[in-house]
């Protein structure tokens, strides 16, 4: 490999860091708190046998190496803000300081969740403000901002169903998974108490229609649609599905993680859907922050209103905003206190930056990338559904893996290119699968670059496929033994004594200097 | 839009790449009725300065610049600035989930250390990545506890935060496990003779709060000694993780809810937090939510990886041990460098702090009311009972720039005109001397 044949990365020196525990040492501090204004408290006296003896081996540093042990760290992650994170089904799309800003000042950062209603009225404006626009964009009838992330979204709006179904008479035993579904949904079906049933799709990659009206009956409870589904393709046919659902007593849930491919352009309560979540981590840019906080807010139609998580933000007589908790048939609280505000700040934020005109650009942006993407990549990698693109491109291994290179290979061979991998090996029903979301935040420029790094990389996987199959050869650690890490896991730090080895690596470790 | 990195050409260019003459055609795949043919009802497009100042009208009309009582689950504490510095480093807060190990160490790196430390400070053997918070964490582990026990009923002391008890009872609606509730003496702890009648065979979880939601300690020995014998599981859900400071852990218990607000997350109108769940080594697998560990690369050097997925959606489906995907990394970082700014004196220090402002503000109320519980420990809350309303007392507080404690009586009508006040190392004296007057008027 010839650092001439990466027109994006170069390596560079980061410093190697030892675990904080590895660096504390007794009597350094990194804060001083203000003298104390009222009498000590003998904490022997005060709590008798439930007082603490010590802090076994929390860590004593000082501030500055509190700052280069975390700053080495980020160093080592890669992000959105250095280049293109094309994770499929993940929408990384740019993260607005200005987001960032307003979460942080004072009146929103430091309220109390509990102090009274009259001054907490710029909260409610914000949650309700974001909950009449997201009712727009999506089309539906209302909303609730409480569940913490995508899955938490999930589990909630099928209880709305379980609840309107009972009081409808019968809730039902199962619910209907295409095969293409994400892993959150079968497992949030298990939580409300449902048998998944799978549904297979057809040629196209979209749901059988055939096979979906063969399938449903009384005890079915819905079906779990995401759309466009994880081929990135449109169901072109959803309202046939809903018609189908609905026709037997059915509801549609549609899973809003590919949303980014729809705002401003169609509405899912428009085609049929009864209750939907929403990634405000995704479509609404609220960073993902290396695996969370999210916030997955639920949507639906009138007929599920009564049975939406309390309490909700209502407009009340005089005008003021405030909480409803008296709601008889809500089925229940999934969080405490009011879900993620500091998300919804941002999400608010965001869609002011953009207007209506800016969320249309965007979703055409997001669909133009994946499509370009497709175009510059078909004859290279190929291309398993023929159906048109929407927000993202899946491609399969099929053709390298006849040189023994699979996705997973091609995608740490990205990683030398300086980008981030795309989502390997999903959706399921695309074996060897590479799924290829650019979303709208990536200029011409940076997906030239990408299409460029995967044509080599496919031209490498012809004539040096071990180049690719042990690849990354830039990053601080090879490939790591993921297989050894599960068998015997080590899953917390331990004092020398208990782990001699360790503590002799990590010495080796701190003076070596990459190379 | 700013944002957007295309010129017009751009567009033309790329579009005509992909053999489409316009936008339009890109979008044909959705049915021509279901498409938007107008402009979405949100506010017009915004400037950068217009933006901050809507935010800043919004934040001006919420209460700032409060003297605040209030605790009830999220807690008033000083959060040293190294935190948002450090996670605002955009390798922290705009990278993803850490799948890609080799260009992820930094997130990882910093999930074992959080979870190391949780593990240091609860008495546990292990501790997950994060959940969403104490409430769900609490009713994770519950399923938690019913799954390994293979039992399935339940009993949730009533002094468990009552809105962790209100998810908890959403989180089981459907799974078949009947839930009890056991209530509390004189002295503020759980009524160990009605625990001992509640606990049956088909018990899997006693699920206690320490400090509970009156602030009162409870015995967990004699608690966990309690459900053990009776093969039972104990779990504790922590809802002021300072308390850890000068608490004992509760190391009899076998699982451990916690959340983490209380380590540098500001109090953000109720989130995000971050919750977690420790436990002991040998229930590791049925734990829910992601979890780091050690692993080797190809030339021995020391790296972390996420690991013993086989526990979760992506893998297992609908027989995994949760839904959770998504968790709380970026809040269980902030909690990491604020333990790590305190660490080992440090907590201990402020936690003693809070002890005494609470210590002091018990002795000054008790002058002039009555603070119930008396006879157990306590860390930073108390119940102070008065002969007037507390809602109408709270009033009065509002003038002054006070936002006194935390009615009870919605969730404990049996209190009375009682209410939940909390001191950390925020409330002066001077603030509670005039908070005990404002009260005793």
């Amino acid at each position: 490999m010839s650092d001439q044949d990466i027109k994006k990365a170069t390596r560079h020196v980061n410093q190697n860091e030892a675990l904080i525990f590895e660096r504390s040492s007794p009597g350094k501090k990194g804060y001083r708190l203000p003298p104390l204004d009222v009498p000590e408290v003998d904490p022997k006296k005060a709590l008798g046998d439930c007082a603490r003896e010590d802090l076994g081996n929390m860590p004593e540093v000082s501030e500055m190496e509190i700052i280069r042990h975390f700053t080495r760290m980020s160093t080592w992650n890669y992000a959105i803000d250095l280049g293109m994170y094309p994770l499929g089904s993940c929408t990384m799309k740019y993260n607005a300081r200005v987001n960032e800003v307003v979460a942080r000042l004072y009146g929103l950062a430091e309220a109390h969740p509990y102090q009274p209603e009259r001054i907490s009225q710029g909260a409610l404006r914000i949650m309700k403000t974001l909950a009449d626009c997201l009712l727009d964009i999506t089309g539906m009838d209302a909303i609730t901002l409480q569940p913490a992330a995508g899955a938490h979204g999930e589990m909630t709006g099928i209880l709305l169903i379980h609840a309107c179904l009972k009081e409808r008479g019968n809730p039902r035993k199962k619910i209907l998974i295409p095969d293409s579904a994400h892993g959150t949904n079968p497992a949030t079906a298990a939580i409300c108490g449902y048998a998944v049933e799978n549904l297979k799709s057809n040629a196209q990659g979209m749901v059988d229609i055939g096979a979906l009206a063969a399938q449903m009956n009384e005890d079915i409870a819905g079906l779990m649609l995401t759309n466009p589904n994880t081929l990135g393709i449109f169901e072109q046919e959803i309202h046939k599905i809903a018609d189908i659902l609905h026709e037997k007593g059915g509801l549609l849930y549609m899973d809003g993680a590919n949303m980014n491919a729809l705002v401003g352009k169609t509405r899912p309560g428009d085609f049929g859907v009864d209750v939907m979540h929403l990634n405000l981590h995704k479509t609404f840019s609220t960073p993902h922050g290396g695996g969370g906080p999210g916030s997955g807010p639920v949507a639906c139609k009138k007929e599920l209103e009564p049975f939406l998580p309390k309490p909700i933000v209502v407009e009340k007589s005089d005008g003021t905003l405030g909480f409803d908790y008296d709601r008889p048939k809500s089925v229940g609280r999934v969080r405490m206190f009011y879900g993620n505000f500091g998300m919804h700040v941002r999400a608010l934020a965001y869609i002011m930056a953009n207007g209506p005109d800016g969320l249309r650009q965007t979703t055409e942006d997001a669909v133009l990338n994946a499509n370009y993407v497709r175009r510059k990549l078909e004859g290279d990698y190929e291309l398993p559904y023929r159906s048109a693109s929407m927000h993202e491109a899946i491609f399969s291994d099929r053709l390298q893996a006849q040189r023994g290179v699979k996705t997973g290979d091609i995608a740490k061979r990205l990683i030398d290119y300086g980008f981030h991998p795309y989502t390997v090996s999903f959706p399921l029903v695309v074996p060897g699968a590479l799924m290829i979301e650019p979303t709208e935040s990536e200029s011409l420029e940076e997906l030239n670059l990408f299409v460029d790094a995967m044509k080599a990389i496919a031209r490498e996987a012809a004539e040096d496929p071990e180049l690719v199959k042990n690849a990354p050869h830039t990053t601080r650690v090879s490939r790591l033994d993921e297989t050894a890490a599960a068998r015997k896991p080590v899953l917390r730090w331990k004092p020398a004594t208990a782990q001699p080895e360790g503590e002799s690596l990590s010495r080796r470790e701190e003076v070596a200097v990459e190379r | 839009m700013r944002y957007l990195p295309k010129s017009p050409a751009d567009r033309q260019l790329m579009l005509r790449e992909i053999g489409c003459k316009s936008m339009d055609d890109l979008f044909a795949p959705i049915p021509a009725e279901y498409r938007l043919n107008r402009d979405l009802k949100v506010p017009r497009q915004m400037a950068e300065s217009e933006i901050i100042d809507y935010f800043r009208q919004c934040a001006e009309t919420n209460a700032a610049g409060y003297a605040v009582f209030l605790g009830a689950g999220a807690y008033h504490h000083y959060r040293p600035v190294v935190i948002d510095s450090l996670i605002s480093r955009g390798e922290f807060f705009t990278a993803y989930t850490p799948y890609q190990p080799e260009i992820a160490q930094g997130t990882l790196q910093a999930i074992f250390e959080f979870q190391t430390m949780i593990c240091e400070l609860t008495g546990m053997e292990v501790a997950n990545a994060s959940m969403y918070d104490g409430s769900t964490g609490a009713a994770e582990a519950l399923l938690m506890a019913a799954r390994i026990t293979g039992r399935k009923a339940a009993v949730v002391a009533r002094s468990v935060h009552p809105e962790y008890r209100e998810v908890i009872r959403t989180y089981i609606q459907h799974q078949g496990v009947p839930l009890s509730e056991c209530g509390y003496l004189q002295n503020g702890r759980i009524d160990m003779a009605s625990l001992e009648k509640q606990i049956t065979a088909d018990t899997a979880c006693v699920l206690i709060q320490s400090p509970n939601f009156f602030g009162t300690i409870e015995d967990i020995p004699d608690i966990a000694d309690l459900a053990h014998r009776k093969g039972a599981l104990l779990a504790v859900s922590i809802a002021e993780a300072l308390s850890l400071g000068v608490v004992k852990p509760p190391v009899e218990a076998d699982i451990v809810s916690m959340e983490s607000q209380s380590f540098g997350v500001p109090l953000g109108y109720g989130g995000p937090y971050a919750g977690v769940l420790a436990t002991k080594e040998k229930y590791v697998r049925q734990i829910p939510g992601r979890l780091v560990g050690e692993a080797r690369d190809k030339n021995g050097k020391r790296g972390f990886v996420l690991t013993l997925s086989t526990r979760e959606q992506h893998i297992r489906r609908e027989k995994a041990t949760s839904n959770i995907c998504t968790n709380q990394a970026l809040i269980a970082t902030m909690a990491t460098i604020y333990m790590t700014v305190y660490g080992r004196e440090g907590l201990k220090e402020l936690a003693q702090q809070n002890l005494a402002k609470t210590s002091y503000a018990a002795g000054e109320f008790a002058k002039k009311g009555k603070v119930l519980f008396q006879g157990a420990p306590r860390f930073n809350e108390l119940v102070v009972q008065t002969k007037e309303d507390p809602y109408q007392i709270n009033e009065r507080l509002l003038q002054n720039k006070t936002i006194g404690g935390f009615p009870l009586r919605k969730f404990y009508p049996e209190l009375g005109n009682a209410a939940l006040w909390c001191c950390t190392e925020m409330n002066t004296r001077e603030q509670i001397d005039a908070a005990v007057k404002a009260v005793a008027q």
